[in-house]
């Protein structure tokens, strides 16, 4: 047991709690202002769902030692779980601080999803998910799975986390459909400074995430912060002058965007690259996001909030680079391409064509299975009215005089 | 008795409620209201997606003036928000078949 490991982990784990609310505004400021509350509550019910069960069963599923593909579950109830030291701090401390990652893995699918799906049928469909998908691939990765023998690099979820949730959001933007005014009416957001806001909380909580993937108060914690500092400024450089490129302005939603593009493409290389690589890694991982996000509005597909290009392109390009620049001699672990060792460039590509795969197969029969038990879309007045009415019975911005009280 | 009612550009609320005051009237009602006459509107880009804002923020201000003084105050007002380009706004004057004050529940001439 260290002290300071267990110090800077106390600190970490509530960095990245506070990740979940960061996605609640970020996504909140999105929408209109009929869902802004529904659309928060998206983020905000993982708490209550995903971060009960993680402790109940999640954590077992996911670092219980069981065998190359699931932990067994002799961690239910978290037996066996304790004060005493999971590497170098307590193992309570171990469990919240990968229960904050299940928890905000989950939430970040609801960008896909957000003014037309039910919210018991999200619900269902979270909980299940973290349980189903998150878990195992979790375990693949961290908890002593095939990917981690195989010796993928994935320092702090940029397959497990954002990989996995963007494919997850592109199967439940499919699945749950597009909403009934897509295209027809201007879908804008109601309050870029939330928008904001959440992004700069985010990119906070984020060095909690990668820094604090480290699991110690040490030098890879030190590297890792640095990666993260650096990187998402490469990419808001770069999509600043896509922004000008492309509409001769720079956008504030584009700003923001660009921030979360940056932080999901270094998360899987936090610890294994040096700054100027981060800096690099960040300005390219820009371009495809962008891209992206720009193809995806011509298209049909209602991912409203662009989960897919902002995560699940994001997060590929990441974990693909993370394999091109890993320099052993800051990581102590592994080189990528261009420090001799072509063949990590290899082994990312299967961590991350396995969560594709597994993640898009599992999500689509979850959400299929729900959609015969119950329906996937709210009703036709509710999405028309607003989610926070027909959901939540409350509005997110009231005006006096407009509502007299019940009899 | 007139109502006099004016759609003008946002930032020309301080100049009108002024001309109104010095044309001898002292009570207003201001609201936001959007639309658009000849004006064109302008891109807005968020993501992805492009829009066009074709309803333009405007301000409408309403006013009752007695019928002596509506010639004066539409000048007034006219001089105060006018710029010269497309988009200035217009002015309605309606006329008023009664006015009554809330807290004396006089009837007003």
């Amino acid at each position: 047991m260290n002290q300071a490991d267990t110090a800077w982990m106390l600190i970490s784990t509530a960095l990245v709690l506070l990740m979940t609310p960061a996605l609640a505004f970020f996504y909140g400021g999105l929408v209109r202002s009929k869902n802004a509350l529904n659309t928060m509550m998206m983020s905000f019910i993982s708490f209550g769902f995903v971060g009960v069960l993680w402790a109940v069963v999640g954590y077992s599923l996911a670092f219980a030692p069981g065998n190359d593909w699931i932990g067994d579950l002799s961690r239910l109830f978290l037996r066996g779980v304790g004060l005493e030291a999971q590497g170098t701090i307590p193992h309570y401390l171990f469990m919240c601080y990968q229960g904050t990652f299940a928890i905000i893995t989950a939430a970040l699918i609801s960008g896909a999803i957000v003014e037309r799906m039910r919210f018991l049928a999200y619900v269902l469909f979270i909980s299940l998910w973290a349980l189903v998908v998150y878990s195992p691939i979790a375990h693949w990765v961290w908890g002593g799975g095939w990917l981690a023998k195989m010796g993928a690099l994935d320092f702090a979820g940029g397959t497990v986390v954002h990989v996995n949730a963007g494919v997850a959001a592109l199967v439940a933007a499919i699945c749950v459909g597009k909403r009934r005014d897509f295209k027809a009416a201007a879908l804008l957001p109601h309050n870029v400074p939330f928008t904001l806001l959440g992004a700069g909380l985010l990119w906070f909580g984020w060095f909690g995430f990668n820094a604090g993937s480290a699991l110690a108060a040490s030098t890879g914690a030190a590297l890792a912060f640095t990666t993260t500092f650096l990187a998402p400024m490469g990419t808001l450089f770069v999509w600043t002058l896509l922004d000008y490129a492309r509409s001769g302005k720079p956008t504030a939603v584009g700003a923001a965007t660009g921030i979360v593009v940056g932080l999901v493409a270094i998360t899987p290389a936090a610890g294994f690259i040096g700054p100027m690589s981060a800096i690099l890694l960040g300005a390219i991982a820009a371009v495809p996001s962008y891209v992206g996000l720009v193809w995806r509005a011509k298209t049909s597909l209602d991912d409203s909030l662009d989960v897919v290009a902002a995560h699940g392109v994001g997060g590929t390009v990441g974990a693909l680079l993370t394999g091109v620049f890993a320099q052993k001699g800051l990581n102590g672990v592994a080189d990528g391409l261009l420090f001799g060792n072509p063949a990590q460039l290899g082994i990312q590509a299967v961590a991350v064509a396995a969560a594709i795969v597994y993640s898009g197969v599992m999500s689509f029969v979850l959400l299929k299975i729900i959609g015969a038990v119950i329906p996937l879309r709210a009703d036709v007045d509710g999405e028309s009215v607003g989610l926070d009415l027909a959901e939540h019975g409350e509005e997110a911005y009231t005006h006096s005089g407009t509502q007299s009280a019940a009899a | 008795m007139k109502l006099v009612k004016a759609i003008i550009r946002p930032d020309k609320v301080d100049a009108v409620r002024q001309a109104v005051n010095s044309a001898g009237i002292s009570g207003l009602t201001v609201t936001e209201v959007r639309g658009h006459g000849k004006q064109k509107g302008h891109t807005a880009v968020y993501r992805g997606q492009e829009y066009e804002v074709s309803l333009l923020p405007k301000m409408e201000v309403e006013v009752v003036a007695p019928d002596s003084l509506v010639a004066d105050l539409v000048a007034a007002i006219i001089a105060a928000a006018k710029t010269g380009a497309i988009g200035d706004g217009r002015v309605f004057v309606i006329p008023v078949e009664k006015s009554y004050r809330i807290r004396t529940g006089e009837l007003e001439s």
